[in-house]
């Protein structure tokens, strides 16, 4: 991390994060290879475990696999080595189809909604987030509108006193939507440049509170000519497959524009990124790739493929 | 999800494989790969589905099959009772010491909800007459102690805290606390750690070794992907497990997770968090997480409850009143006392052979109180009123809500839905006749 210099720098800190990821896999792929003299379906069977290891999910491994073994018969590969790159390039343009940058408001406040089942780590996302914006000198406002959770107004509290920033904030119980109606106008009449709005953890069965999340996003809409201008979806890496069912019923409520990836500093392999990609296609916006207030990065997808397959 | 659910796919897998007797290896091999493919779908660790699967197709070779199932349908009733008994065995609830206090350490990665677990465990045992009383050791999330003591309150239990203090500090102070105050039970709320932090995995021990709990609660989210495992290995190895709590249970998780982590650690599953009130936790079933995790409901119970309880005559003859409209009320109280007995309804609907898609859309959503319910309203009406509704006046109505505790609007809202289920009924015996299903529609039983 010592590397200064812009690019290699980033990249560096996102194999980083990934290098776990990478590890696993690559090791395991790298092993394999090695000690693999020939395709058989015993290579296959083993190609196809190593992915769904790593929480790719059944689908993305079987098309990753009935692709991998369309083009060893159309190339005539013979030799496990050459199955590595024919696998970097198929993940690396699924996700290629899915990278965008953040995107804010051309004039005015930008608008970020960040939501989630709980303990995904929304709150420290947040609180990373503000401390990114304020850092790039611009003025940042939090809302509190996670107003169940036992001590949630509290804990944002302590982060907005920590990264120096401004919080709205009602008391506990309070109507989520007056609380991001309140921020909305504060914002506007302060001149802010982002405002970052903190949401209840709600597992995304609770229709009820599906309900209520998409009233918060109508209250935005209203407000704010062209906001929100994210939702982000903050998803734990360790989560498996019900990632994908979580995204979905999100995206469908609260229109999810990009996702959060965390907890990629534990073993989590973090695969799901994949089958999200192929499976719902919403972009992967940033990492969360530890628990002090920088360790949150900007995702790639060339970066992301090749520090998945780096030697 | 895309998964089209275990007994769907089955059913594909086994359309022309008929014939009884012995499970040969073909059979079994066919089964498995489907059933392969559930587990790992459901995220059960691959490598646990390795073992387990080899270690069934064992069992499972040479198996007479049962007269009512298929070949399939019978490998994977040996699945489900192998997932069950694994999940099952060794079953052991918290035991509190005969020298209080009772000391229970929670712990887990970050988010994993080991808060909200220990106040729950700590309402449960107030709900038992104890003493229980909590333990603020989580000094380092912003809050915790806050969220902690907000929870407390809410269920009238003191929490212990020191502050920022050194966490090994505070839990002997928390023990001498319980001690002085006669508390019998002591919860200690860790912080959530990575497993491979060294740092923090040391305080755990440095913890543990300052009270010597009598649980060790290791708390795993059910969403829990394929790195479960080693979650649940690293806290095991490092820190000794005694249990685990299996936690947001009320997602539509899949729930492999629970499999996985009883596979590496052996520690039982000793609860289950099934939402965010503080009196949502339940103990441990591993028959339901058996057929939660291979996504085929209770397929398989099903089909023999059903057989056990339900015969063909009755069958047939149900079938004709549905045909001809003849369906009442008591014919209605019946169906819901075996519905009861067998299971939510969308899955029982799930198993009717072709019926499985045209019924996606329109799942009943029932629930047991509302069951109780029905059942409340139907038994407080005359047999005249149960075959024939249709004399229902308001005075009647009136009468069988003052008979069942319920109000006009229920009764009102029950013949409703009896009426609109009665044409449901009517319309997929017609559709399932039409299609020139050979032997006409059966139901499922």
């Amino acid at each position: 991390m010592t590397n200064g210099k812009g690019e290699i720098g980033i990249f560096n800190r996102i194999r980083q994060g990934f290098s776990r990821t990478r590890q696993s896999i690559v090791s395991k792929v790298e092993s394999l290879i090695k000690s693999s003299r020939s395709l058989d379906e015993e290579f296959f069977e083993e190609l196809e475990e190593i992915l769904i290891g790593s929480d790719m999910g059944v689908m993305t491994t079987q098309e990753l696999i009935r692709n991998l073994r369309q083009q060893v018969k159309e190339n005539r590969m013979s030799k496990p080595d050459e199955v590595r790159e024919v696998l970097k390039n198929h993940i690396s343009s699924i996700m290629a189809q899915i990278s965008e940058p953040l995107r804010f408001a051309d004039k005015g406040t930008t608008v970020f909604l960040v939501v989630g089942v709980n303990g995904v780590g929304k709150t420290t996302t947040i609180a990373k987030l503000a401390h990114r914006f304020k850092s790039q000198g611009k003025e940042v406002l939090l809302a509190a509108a996670d107003t169940f959770r036992a001590a949630a107004i509290e804990q944002l509290q302590i982060w907005a006193d920590r990264v120096g920033v401004d919080l709205i904030k009602h008391h506990a119980g309070a109507d989520p939507a007056a609380v991001v109606f309140d921020a909305l106008k504060a914002a506007q009449a302060r001149g802010i440049d982002v405002l970052i709005i903190d949401t209840a953890g709600r597992l995304h069965t609770k229709t009820n509170l599906m309900q209520e999340i998409a009233k918060v996003r109508r209250v935005i809409e209203r407000e704010i000519a062209d906001g929100p201008h994210e939702v982000l979806l903050v998803l734990d890496a360790t989560t498996g497959q019900n990632a994908v069912s979580q995204a979905r019923t999100f995206k469908d409520s609260t229109g999810v524009s990009g996702i959060v990836l965390t907890k990629l500093d534990g073993t989590a392999k973090g695969g799901i990124v994949v089958a999200l990609a192929r499976e719902l296609k919403i972009p992967v916006k940033l990492l969360g790739v530890g628990e002090s207030l920088q360790d949150l990065e900007d995702f790639n997808s060339e970066d992301f493929a090749a520090a998945l397959f780096a030697d | 999800m895309v998964f089209e659910g275990l007994a769907a796919r089955l059913q594909e897998t086994f359309r022309r494989l008929k014939g009884k007797g012995k499970l040969t290896e073909e059979d079994v091999n066919e089964a498995m790969r489907e059933v392969r493919l559930a587990l790992l779908e459901a995220d059960t660790n691959f490598k646990v589905v390795k073992d387990f699967i080899s270690r069934v197709k064992e069992r499972a070779v040479g198996q007479e099959v049962m007269n009512s199932l298929t070949p399939g349908q019978h490998v994977v009733k040996v699945v489900y009772e192998e997932l069950t008994e694994l999940m099952g065995g060794n079953q052991t609830k918290i035991t509190l010491s005969s020298k209080p206090p009772t000391i229970i350490m929670v712990l887990g990665l970050q988010g994993s909800g080991k808060t909200t677990t220990c106040a729950k465990i700590a309402k449960y045992y107030v709900s038992q007459g104890r003493r229980p009383f909590l333990v603020a050791a989580d000094v380092y999330r912003p809050a915790a102690i806050k969220q902690l003591q907000v929870l407390g309150e809410q269920i009238d239990v003191p929490v212990f805290t020191m502050g920022q203090e050194n966490p090994v500090n505070i839990v002997r102070g928390a023990r001498e606390f319980a001690q002085s105050n006669n508390r019998d039970i002591m919860i200690i709320d860790t912080a959530g750690r990575l497993h491979i932090n060294q740092e923090l995995m040391q305080e755990l021990k440095a913890i543990r070794d300052a009270v010597n709990p009598h649980e060790m609660l290791l708390v795993v989210d059910a969403m829990t992907g394929q790195d479960a495992v080693n979650v649940a290995q690293a806290f095991h190895q490092e820190i000794g497990l005694t249990g685990v709590v299996l936690t947001k249970l009320d997602s539509d998780t899949r729930g492999g997770a629970a499999l996985s982590v009883k596979a590496v650690t052996g520690c039982p599953i000793k609860f289950t968090g099934t939402g965010e009130k503080l009196d949502a936790l339940e103990p441990f079933y591993p028959d339901r997480m058996a057929s939660r995790i291979l996504g085929m409901g209770d397929v398989l119970t099903l089909v023999e409850k059903a057989q056990a309880s339900f015969n063909e005559q009755q069958a047939r003859e149900l079938e004709r009143k549905i045909r001809q409209q003849e369906f009442t009320l008591s014919d209605f109280l019946e169906q819901l006392q075996q519905v009861k007995s067998m299971g939510p309804l969308d899955q029982l609907l799930g198993m009717i052979p072709g019926l499985n898609k045209q019924l996606k859309g329109m799942k009943p959503e029932f629930d047991e109180k509302e069951i109780a319910k029905v059942e409340a309203i139907i038994r407080s009406m005359t047999p005249q009123e149960r075959n024939d509704p249709s004399i229902l006046n308001g005075s009647r109505k009136k009468r069988i809500a003052r008979g069942s505790g319920t109000r006009v609007q229920d009764v009102n809202r029950l013949l409703k839905q009896f009426e609109e289920s009665r044409r449901m009924m009517k319309q997929i015996t017609d559709l399932s006749a039409k299609k020139g299903t050979p032997g006409r529609f059966k139901l499922p039983f």
